[in-house]
C-alpha cells in the first residue's frame, strides 16, 4: 500500500477553479460576440480572432522567454482580455493590425508586467483600449455603418454612434430605444447590443461569478444622475434610458467593472465602486472632451480599489 | 427554517453510512489507553505494571482543574505505563493493558432497561460527570464537569444540543438518534436539570428527515425538549453558528457561549451522560463511523476506547483498499489526517474516514484573483486572503488586529478558493504565531 497523505483540514474542495471561472466568462461573452458578427459582419469576427490570438500569443511568449515560468494561457484569462479588447474597438479593417498593439499593451504592460493574473491593478482590456484611443484617435472613432443583418462588405462607409452624434449637437435622432436595446446602433462592436450583454451577465450572476452590486450600482447611478440632468434641461442632456443603453455602460458595468482582480471584494466596497464608475462616466460624457467615459471611469475606480478593500471590511460576526 | 446568517458553504454530504445500524466491535488482545484524551492536562495514571483492572475501573485520575478521569475500557493486567504515539504522531502518557476476559465493575448497570428517573441534585450530577470522565464528544473533548459548573454571576438560559452533524460523511450522531433517542432525551433532561434551564433545543440539519421525525415523536414524552430543524449549510454545527441559528444570539469575540446564556452539548455527549448518570457507566466507548467511497462496506460501530485504527480497519473492511490516499479521524471539513494507524482511538473520535488517492491530493495553487469568495464563505466575517498575505510576510501584529483569533478553522475559505490557496493552513499557522507573540509579551 502507498504511504498515507497528510494535510491540514479541510480535505475536500468545492472544485471551483480560476480556469473554470475564466472559461465561464468567455462563454458569457459569446452572445455579444454573435451580435457583433451579426451587425458588423466578417470584420467583427476577424478583429476578435486577431485580438484573442495576439493576447494569448503575447502571454505565452512573455511567460516562456521573459518570466521563464510555466505557461498559464490555458486558464482562459488572456482570451477574456482578448475578447473584451476586441469588443471595445470598432469593427473596421484598420483595427485588424491596430488591435495587435492594443493586445501587447493589455497583456504585456497592464497584466504580465505586474506579475500576471491576479496581480494587475488595472483591467488589462481597458488599459489596452485607452492606449489605442489616445494613440489612434481617428481609427478608434471611425465607426462602420450599421448594415442589415450579416453585412458582407469591406467598405469603410462610416456611421456615427448615438453618443458621438449627441456630442456634435444632434440629439441622437433616428435611434429608437429598441435599436439601442437590440444593438442596431453604431459603436464598438461588443457594446452595441444591451440584450446580448445582459444575457451573458445573467449567466454570470447565476454562476455566482459576479454579484449584482457593481452592475446595479454602476447602471443605477448613471441612470439617476443622467435622469436628474435630463429633468433639469432635456434640451442639452440625453435622456436616462438612452444614456444607459448606448455607449459602453452595459458592457463596462457587466463585464469590465466586475473583473474580480481589479474590483473591491466586500459588497459595500463594490457598491461604492459601482457608484463611482457611474458618476464618473456621466461627468466625462457631459463635460469631458470625449463622447464616452466608461473606460476612463473604470480605470480611475480601479486605482481606488486597494483603498476600498482597506476601508470596506466585511461585517464581523457579533461585532 | 433556522440557520446562521453569515457565510457558510455546502460540501457534498456523502452520508453513505446512514443506514448501517450500530454494531459492536469485539475487544482486541491489547489496549493502549492514553491519559490525554481531553482538552487540558493529562490524567495521572494510578495503576502500575502487574495490576489487575476491570472494565470501567479508574486508571487515570484528574488531579488538576482542566482534566478528566480516564477509565479502563477492558479487563486484564497492566503491562506497562509509558508514552505511546497518538494518531498524529505525538507521544502521550499511556497505560498498556493485556486483555483477559471481559469482567465489568459491579457498579455498572449492564441491563438493557431504560432508566428514566434521576433523583440527583444538580451539584451531584456535575460531580458524577467528573467521576465518570465525561467530556464533550463534538470534537473539542472539553471536560463536561467544567462546562456544567456555571461560574458565579452567570446564568444559563438555553441548553442547545448539537445534532446538526454538518460534517460530510459522519453518521454516528444520526445512528444514535435513530437507535437511542429515548436515552438521549433522558440525558438531555439530566443536563437541563444540572443547568436549571427551562428548555433544551436539539438542532438537527434538515438532511436527516427521519431523525427529525423520530426525535419529534420521542420528545413528546419529555418536558422542555424542542427539536429544531436547521437548514443544510456548513458549519451549522459550529458552536457560535449553532447558537446564532437557534437563539439568534451572537457570542462576541473571545467570549464563551455562557456569556450569552447558552450551553451547547453534542448529541453523543448526551447519550454518554445518560449512561454515566443512570447506568454508572464511565466514558469507555465511542460510537464511530467507518466510511469512505472506496470502501466495500459502510459501518457504524460502538468501539472500546483504546482500540487501534488498524484493528478497526481489520475488523470492518479487512484492509485498506489499494487506492487509499488518506485516513481521516473526523469529517472531511475539520477532521485530522491520521499519521499513525497503530495509534489507539481516544474519547471524542467519531470516524475512520478513508479517502481515495485522487481526492486526497490538492490541486495546484495559483495566483489569488481577489474574487473574495473566501471572505463571503467565512462564517465569522473575516478576511482569509488578507491573513494569508500577512502570515506569509510575518506581519503577525496586523493579523491579530484583523481578528485572526476569531477564526474557527471550519475550512470554508480553502473549500471555496478557486486558486486552491491553503488559506486554512496559513491561518492556523498565523493563530499559533499570534498566540506565541502574546505569550512572549506577558
Amino acid at each position: 500500500m502507498n504511504l498515507l497523505n497528510i494535510s491540514g483540514s479541510p480535505h475536500v474542495h468545492s472544485d471551483e477553479s480560476t480556469k473554470k471561472i475564466m472559461w465561464r466568462v468567455n462563454l458569457a461573452l459569446v452572445p455579444a460576440l454573435l451580435c457583433a458578427i451579426a451587425y458588423f459582419g466578417i470584420n467583427a469576427l476577424l478583429v476578435s480572432l486577431i485580438s484573442v490570438a495576439s493576447c494569448v500569443l503575447f502571454q505565452w511568449l512573455i511567460e516562456k522567454f521573459i518570466l521563464k515560468q510555466k505557461s498559464t494561457v490555458w486558464d482562459g484569462s488572456a482570451i477574456v482580455t482578448g475578447l473584451l479588447l476586441a469588443f471595445n474597438v470598432p469593427a473596421t479593417v484598420d483595427m485588424m493590425w491596430i488591435v495587435v498593439i492594443g493586445a501587447l499593451v493589455a497583456i504585456g504592460v497592464a497584466k504580465m508586467a505586474f506579475g500576471g493574473l491576479g496581480k494587475n491593478p488595472f483591467n488589462p482590456a481597458i488599459v489596452g483600449r485607452i492606449f489605442l484611443l489616445i494613440s489612434f484617435p481617428v481609427q478608434m472613432t471611425t465607426w462602420p455603418q450599421v448594415g442589415g443583418l450579416f453585412p458582407m462588405n469591406f467598405d469603410v462607409a462610416t456611421g456615427a454612434t448615438p453618443l458621438g452624434a449627441f456630442k456634435e449637437g444632434a440629439l441622437g435622432e433616428g435611434v429608437t430605444f429598441m435599436d439601442a436595446f437590440l444593438g442596431h446602433i453604431g459603436g464598438s462592436m461588443g457594446e452595441v447590443s444591451a440584450i446580448a450583454i445582459l444575457l451573458g451577465a445573467i449567466y454570470l450572476l447565476c454562476r455566482k461569478i459576479i454579484s449584482w452590486h457593481i452592475p446595479v450600482a454602476f447602471i443605477g447611478t448613471a441612470f439617476v444622475f443622467s435622469g436628474i440632468l435630463w429633468l433639469v434641461d432635456p434640451q442639452s442632456y440625453m435622456d436616462p434610458v438612452m444614456t444607459i443603453l448606448t455607449g459602453g455602460i452595459m458592457l463596462g458595468a457587466c463585464f469590465m467593472a466586475t473583473d474580480m482582480v481589479t474590483s473591491p471584494m466586500a459588497k459595500s466596497g463594490q457598491l461604492i465602486f459601482g457608484f463611482g464608475c457611474g458618476l464618473l462616466t456621466i461627468v466625462i460624457r457631459n463635460w469631458g472632451s470625449y463622447p464616452e467615459g466608461v473606460s476612463f471611469a473604470i480605470l480611475i475606480m480601479n486605482s481606488v480599489t486597494p483603498l476600498l478593500n482597506r476601508w470596506c471590511k466585511p461585517k464581523r460576526f457579533a461585532n | 427554517m433556522k440557520t446562521f446568517r453569515m457565510g457558510g458553504v455546502h460540501p457534498e454530504e456523502n452520508k453513505i453510512s446512514n443506514d448501517a445500524a450500530i454494531e459492536v466491535m469485539p475487544v482486541g488482545k491489547q489496549m493502549v489507553v492514553l491519559m490525554n484524551q481531553h482538552l487540558g492536562a493529562p490524567a495521572t495514571p494510578i495503576v502500575q505494571k502487574g495490576d489487575k483492572v476491570k472494565v470501567g475501573q479508574l486508571i487515570g485520575e484528574a488531579q488538576t482543574f482542566m482534566c478528566a478521569n480516564v477509565h479502563s475500557p477492558v479487563s486484564g493486567t497492566v503491562l506497562k505505563v509509558e508514552p505511546c504515539k497518538d494518531a498524529f504522531g505525538l507521544a502521550k502518557p499511556a497505560v498498556y493493558i493485556n486483555v483477559e476476559g471481559d469482567e465489568w465493575m459491579e457498579s455498572i448497570d449492564r441491563t438493557p432497561d431504560i432508566k428514566r428517573e434521576c433523583t440527583l441534585e444538580p451539584k451531584e450530577i456535575v460531580a458524577k460527570l467528573k467521576e465518570m470522565g465525561i467530556v464533550g464528544l463534538g470534537g473539542a473533548t472539553f471536560p463536561a464537569h467544567i462546562k456544567y459548573s456555571i461560574p458565579e454571576g452567570k446564568k444559563a438560559e438555553y441548553l442547545i444540543v448539537n445534532a446538526a452533524e454538518c460534517e460530510p460523511y459522519l453518521t454516528s450522531d444520526y445512528r444514535v438518534m435513530m437507535e437511542h433517542a429515548e436515552e438521549v432525551c433522558i440525558g438531555v433532561s439530566i443536563l437541563r436539570k444540572a443547568l436549571g434551564v427551562p428548555n433544551a433545543y436539539i438542532g438537527i440539519e434538515s438532511n436527516k428527515p427521519l431523525a427529525i421525525a423520530h426525535m419529534q415523536e420521542v420528545v413528546k414524552g419529555f418536558e422542555g425538549i424542542i427539536v429544531e430543524p436547521l437548514k443544510v449549510k456548513y458549519p451549522q454545527g459550529a458552536e457560535k453558528q449553532l447558537i446564532n441559528a437557534v437563539t439568534g444570539r451572537k457570542v462576541p469575540s473571545g467570549k464563551l457561549p455562557i456569556d450569552v446564556g447558552c450551553v451547547v452539548s453534542n448529541l453523543g455527549t448526551c447519550f454518554s451522560v445518560y449512561e454515566a448518570i443512570q447506568k454508572n457507566k464511565p466514558l469507555i466507548e465511542n460510537i464511530l463511523t467507518v466510511t469512505g467511497k472506496e470502501l466495500p462496506s459502510q459501518h457504524n460501530y460502538i468501539v472500546r476506547i483504546g482500540t487501534t485504527y488498524n484493528e478497526i480497519i481489520a475488523h470492518s473492511i479487512g484492509q485498506l483498499p489499494e487506492t487509499t490516499g488518506k485516513v481521516i479521524s473526523g469529517g472531511t471539513m475539520m477532521g485530522k489526517a491520521v499519521v499513525n494507524l497503530d495509534a489507539p482511538t481516544v474519547k471524542g473520535n467519531s470516524s475512520v474516514l478513508v479517502i481515495g488517492e485522487k481526492e486526497a491530493l490538492r490541486a495546484e495553487e495559483t495566483n489569488c484573483i481577489r474574487c473574495g469568495k473566501c471572505m463571503h464563505a467565512c462564517p465569522m466575517g473575516l478576511e482569509p486572503y488578507l491573513f494569508s498575505a500577512l502570515v506569509k510576510n510575518n506581519r503577525i501584529e496586523e493579523a491579530k488586529e484583523h481578528n485572526i483569533l476569531d477564526c474557527i478553522e471550519c475550512g470554508c475559505c480553502f473549500f471555496s478558493c478557486p486558486a486552491n490557496k491553503p488559506l486554512t493552513d496559513e491561518i492556523r499557522l498565523g493563530k499559533n504565531k499570534v498566540r506565541a507573540m502574546m505569550a512572549a509579551k506577558k
